[in-house]
């Protein structure tokens, strides 16, 4: 009887551990955020891209029924693959695109605008990446749709997909 | 000449109340680093890694001593903004709870194996 007792703990404790490695085995090792949607943004002060002046959230949050922010660097790569996109999202009219330049140089990110246009309607300089970190980001490209309420609807970690733009195209309708 | 010793003397004061809260800070701030885990490096922590994301974390957490959050605060602010995932030492809750009961269990189970034993060969 004991006997039996120790030989089903021990298969119980098996199963336990095949299933522990099993899972562990379909895990990559590389970290996948997990992506906390529903928060409501909180405000926040920033410099102005043009101007270097401080600006306050609630003057950029008015008016409009959705907000995309898009954190973005010249030094970014798949920044420049997206900007593209992102001039193609600027011409919705139910939102305002907000960028925030991320660790940058102000003079190359200013030349990068001027070359391949501006898609925002604001942009925000983050010089030492505080706001990116308190907005939640991870790395950049990152882009984040926004209600009028300031609740975050969604986030794309990297540059947008044309899937990305199809999926932010039916939110925005 | 008193005055001149007396204000060099305040002067002093105040330098060294100053250098000791910035190390206060720096130590605050370096054990908080060390519990944060870089989200996008393998297996660094903040304090460890030189990552954009690290050091705006650092920066970050600087920003927070200043403001005058403790250090359990500023822990709370950033499993707020990333999750538990960026905390090292996971605190109690649904997700880690087994994490945290299965050792105790373990102890116990054998504990009690063992002493088990112990009374059948005395007895």
């Amino acid at each position: 009887m004991r006997n039996k007792i120790l030989l089903i703990f021990l298969f119980i404790f098996f199963v336990f551990c095949f299933f522990i490695f099993y899972k562990s085995i379909n895990n990559t090792n590389s970290y996948k955020p997990n992506i906390k949607l529903g928060k409501i943004l909180k405000n926040f002060d920033a410099i102005e891209f043009f101007s270097e002046n401080e600006i306050n959230s609630n003057e950029i949050f008015v008016d409009n029924k959705y907000y995309i922010i898009n954190i973005w660097a010249t030094w970014c790569a798949p920044c420049r693959k997206e900007h593209p996109k992102l001039i193609e999202l600027s011409k919705k009219k139910s939102a305002k695109l907000i960028g925030i330049n991320y660790k940058d140089n102000l003079k190359k990110a200013k030349k990068f605008i001027g070359e391949f246009g501006n898609p925002f309607s604001v942009i925000l300089f983050d010089k030492k990446g505080i706001l990116a970190i308190e907005l939640g980001a991870y790395a950049i490209p990152e882009t984040y749709i926004i209600d009028e309420n300031k609740k975050i609807l969604k986030k794309y970690l990297g540059a947008l997909t044309n899937d990305n733009l199809k999926e932010i195209n039916s939110i925005l309708k | 000449m008193k005055k001149f010793f007396f204000y060099f003397f305040l002067l002093f004061l105040f330098n060294f109340s100053l250098a000791h809260s910035i190390e206060n800070k720096n130590i605050l701030k370096n054990k908080i680093s060390k519990n944060i885990r870089c989200l996008i490096c393998q297996g660094q922590s903040i304090y460890d890694s030189q990552s954009d994301f690290a050091v705006s974390i650092k920066l970050v957490i600087d920003k927070k001593i200043n403001e005058g959050f403790n250090e359990d605060e500023i822990y709370n602010y950033l499993k707020d903004q990333y999750g538990q995932w960026i905390l090292y030492d996971p605190g109690f809750n649904e997700k880690t709870l087994v994490l945290w009961i299965l050792p105790i269990l373990l102890f116990l189970v054998g504990g009690a194996i063992i002493l088990k034993k112990i009374v059948i060969k005395k007895l």
